[in-house]
C-alpha cells in the first residue's frame, strides 16, 4: 500500500457514510410535447437555482442557458435507461462544459437516475456530487470533464468505437461557446468532419459569454457556424431556448456529417436579474435575490 | 542460467527494438479480440504499426498530428468498449496531452493504453524536444495511473499482454534503443512486481528500462573487485513494488537507482520517497541531470554517466560514504 494511501484513509474514515447514487423512479417520463418540456425544463431551472443557493458555490449563468438543451436531451432524445445506466446501446451524453454540473444532476435526477433530494448534497465534503461531474459515482455521466476542449475528442472516439463496433448508437456533447477557444477541439472537429461521422452531434451552448467577458470581446469565434462548416459539418442555428426547435434538430439522425447545433442562449435564463449578464458566471444569489429568482422561475 | 550468465552467453551481443515485439505482440492480441484497436498521431511508422494497419486497416485510428484529441479518442474508444493502445512517441503523449490523460483517462478510470514509444534519449541528435525523459515523473504524479518500463522485448511482449486485459489505464514505454535481453525463458512479468536479476549484500542497483542491461554489467565488474551488487528491474515504477525496495533497504544498506529519465519524480524519486519514510539508507540517483546536448542515444548515455562505470562510481561512493 502506497504511504499516501495510507496517510489519506482516516480522513475518509471521519466522513459520513458515503452517498451511493441509484436509480428511482422518475419525476417526469420522456415526451416529445413541447409544452411537457417545458414544464419540466421549468422544473430543472427551480432546481438549479435551490442546489447552488444552498451551495453557495456553482455556475448558474451556464446552467440556466443550458436547461433547456439538457433537458430536451435527456427527456425526449436520448436512448439511456436510469436503471442501466451502462447498458451497452445506450446513446453517450458527454457534458464537455462540466463547469455546469449542477444543471447535469439535476436533469439526471429528475430523470431518475438518481433521487433528486441527493442533489441537495452538491459541493458537500465528500459528496458523489462535485463540482464538477465524476463518472465513477454519478449514474449517467460518461466522462469526468472539467477542464475544457475534452468533450468532443471523448465524443469523437465513442462515435468512432460505434462505427467500429457496427451499432447504431449516437453520441452528443454539450459544449461552452466559450471554450471552442480551446485548441483540442478544433483537432476533434477536422477528424470528425474528415471521418464523415453522422453518429456524432455537438451542440454548442452559445451565450456569447466566457468567464470574464464577451465571447467576441475576448477571442472572436464568428462566423462560427462557416467554422464548422469549414471543417466538414453540417452546422445548424437554432434558439437554444426553444425545446420544440431543438427536439426537432436533436432527434433526426445524422447523415454522413458530424453535425453542430450552435444553440444560441442567454446566461441566467428565466431569473430577470441574472440573465445576459456576465457578473453572473459563478455569482451565488443572496436570500433576498433567491426568493425573487423562485417566485419567477414558478411562473 | 541467470540473467548476467544470459548476458555473457554466446549471441548476448543481440540487441532488440522492443517496438517490434510491440507491434507483433498487438497483431496477435488483435487477431483474437476485436475490441483491440490501435490509436495513433501520424506515427504509423514510429510506432510501428504498418503491420498492424495492413491487417486490420479500420482498427488503426491515426488522427493525424493532434495528441490532445489523440487521448481523448482512446478514452471515447474505452467508452464504446474497445481497447485502445494509444500509440505515439513519449514526449509529444505524455507532454502535449498530458491534461487529457489525467482527467479522461485516469480519473475517468477508462481502460486506455497509452504507448510512449521511443522513450528516453532514443531520438538523440534530434534532441531535448524530442527526448521523452521527463515522462516517469509526469505520469507518476497522475493518481491510479499504472507507470511500466518493460526491459526487454520479452517482457515487453507481456506487458502489452496485460495492459490489454488490466481494465485500467496504464502508461508503458516501449524501448526503441536497442537493448539486450536481460530475463531469461522462465521469467514471468508481473505487473507491480520487481524481479531480482541478480542477489548481492552490499548495494543494491535499481534499474529500469535501458538501464538494467547496464546494471547487471557494473554489477558484474563490482564483483571483480569484491563488492556484491543486487539487481533490481523495476519494470512497474507505478505501483511500486514496496517490498522489495525495503527488503534491499535493509539487506544492503545502500542504493543506486538509474534511469533514463530526469533525476526527479522517477525512480530515484519513487524510491527515496519510500526508503525516506520507511528506511531511511544512503541513496545515489542516476539520470538525466538536464536538457541533452547534441549526440547520438550511446554518446548522451555516457555523458549522463548512465552506464556501466556510472554505476559502479556510484556504488563505489555509497560504500564509501555510506553507513553500514
Amino acid at each position: 500500500m502506497a504511504i499516501a494511501q495510507r496517510t489519506a484513509m482516516p480522513l475518509e474514515e471521519k466522513g459520513p457514510a458515503p452517498l451511493v447514487l441509484g436509480a428511482v423512479k422518475p419525476s417526469f417520463e420522456k415526451t416529445e410535447d413541447a409544452e411537457a418540456l417545458r414544464r419540466i425544463a421549468a422544473a430543472v431551472r427551480l432546481k438549479v437555482v435551490k442546489t447552488i443557493a444552498l451551495a453557495k458555490l456553482g455556475h448558474v449563468g451556464g446552467d440556466l442557458s443550458v436547461t433547456d438543451i439538457l433537458t430536451t436531451l435527456f427527456f425526449s432524445v436520448l436512448d439511456v435507461d436510469p436503471g442501466n445506466p451502462a447498458k451497452p446501446d445506450r446513446d453517450r451524453f458527454i457534458l464537455s462544459k462540466g463547469h455546469c454540473a449542477a444543471a447535469l444532476y439535476s436533469v439526471l435526477s429528475l430523470r431518475g437516475f438518481f433521487d433528486p433530494e441527493a442533489v441537495d448534497a452538491f459541493m458537500k465534503p465528500l459528496s458523489p456530487l462535485n463540482g464538477h461531474p465524476n463518472r465513477r459515482k454519478i449514474p449517467g455521466v460518461e466522462a469526468n470533464t472539467g477542464p475544457l476542449g475534452h468533450g468532443l475528442p471523448i465524443g469523437l472516439g465513442a462515435a468512432i468505437g460505434a462505427k467500429l463496433a457496427g451499432q447504431s448508437w449516437r453520441t452528443f456533447v454539450v459544449l461552452g461557446d466559450g471554450e471552442l477557444q480551446e485548441g483540442s477541439n478544433w483537432e476533434a472537429a477536422m477528424a470528425a468532419g474528415h471521418r464523415g461521422l453522422g453518429n456524432l452531434v455537438a451542440i454548442i451552448d452559445r451565450n456569447r459569454f466566457q468567464q470574464g467577458a464577451g465571447t467576441e470581446a475576448t477571442n472572436r469565434l464568428e462566423p462560427l457556424a462557416d467554422k464548422f462548416r469549414a471543417f466538414g459539418w453540417d452546422a445548424i442555428d437554432v434558439d437554444g431556448h426553444d425545446v420544440g426547435a431543438l427536439h426537432a434538430v436533436l432527434g433526426a439522425p445524422g447523415a454522413d456529417k458530424p453535425r453542430a447545433v450552435i444553440a444560441r442562449t442567454f446566461k441566467g435564463r428565466g431569473v430577470s436579474f441574472m440573465e445576459d449578464l456576465v457578473d453572473w458566471h459563478h455569482k451565488v444569489p443572496s436570500a433576498e435575490q433567491l426568493e425573487i429568482a423562485l417566485k419567477e422561475l414558478a411562473l | 542460467m541467470s540473467a548476467a550468465e544470459a548476458l555473457r552467453a554466446p549471441g548476448a551481443s543481440e540487441t532488440f527494438d522492443c517496438r517490434i515485439a510491440f507491434a507483433d505482440e498487438l497483431i496477435k492480441l488483435a487477431r483474437a479480440d476485436k475490441r483491440i484497436v490501435a490509436v495513433c498521431n501520424d506515427s504509423i511508422g514510429s510506432s510501428n504499426l504498418g503491420a498492424f494497419q495492413k491487417e486490420f486497416p479500420d482498427r488503426l485510428v491515426n488522427v493525424g498530428i493532434a495528441e490532445q484529441n489523440m487521448v481523448g479518442v482512446g478514452a471515447g474508444l474505452a467508452n464504446a468498449g474497445m481497447v485502445p493502445f494509444v500509440c505515439a512517441a513519449g514526449p509529444f503523449l505524455t507532454g502535449r496531452a498530458t491534461e487529457q490523460i489525467k482527467a479522461d483517462c485516469a480519473y475517468s478510470q477508462y481502460p486506455v493504453v497509452l504507448c510512449g514509444m521511443s522513450p528516453g534519449m532514443a531520438y538523440g541528435e534530434l534532441g531535448p524536444t524530442h527526448h521523452s525523459v521527463e515522462d516517469f515523473a509526469w505520469m507518476r504524479a497522475i493518481a491510479e495511473l499504472t507507470v511500466m518500463a518493460p526491459a526487454d522485448p520479452a517482457e515487453t511482449r507481456q506487458a502489452v499482454q496485460w495492459a490489454a486485459g488490466a481494465g485500467k489505464p496504464v502508461y508503458m514505454r516501449v524501448a526503441r534503443f536497442k537493448i539486450p535481453a536481460v530475463t531469461g525463458a522462465g521469467h514471468r512479468f508481473e505487473p507491480g512486481k520487481i524481479s531480482t536479476l541478480r542477489e548481492g549484500g552490499d548495494v543494491c542497483i535499481a534499474a529500469v528500462g535501458t538501464m538494467v542491461s547496464r546494471a547487471l554489467e557494473a554489477a558484474d565488474l563490482l564483483a571483480q573487485e569484491g563488492i556484491a551488487a543486487r539487481v533490481l528491474n523495476v519494470s512497474t515504477l507505478k505501483p511500486l513494488d514496496e517490498d522489495t525496495i525495503l527488503k534491499a533497504a535493509r539487506e544492503t544498506g545502500r542504493i543506486v537507482t538509474a534511469e533514463e529519465a530526469v533525476c526527479s519524480g522517477g525512480l530515484g524519486g519513487a524510491v527515496a520517497e519510500l526508503v525516506a519514510q520507511r528506511h531511511p539508507v544512503p541513496m545515489r540517483i542516476l539520470g538525466v541531470s538536464g536538457f541533452a546536448p547534441t549526440g547520438d542515444t550511446q554518446f548522451l548515455l555516457d555523458h549522463f554517466g548512465l552506464n556501466a562505470a556510472g554505476l559502479v562510481q556510484a556504488a563505489r561512493d555509497l560504500l564509501g560514504t555510506g553507513a553500514r
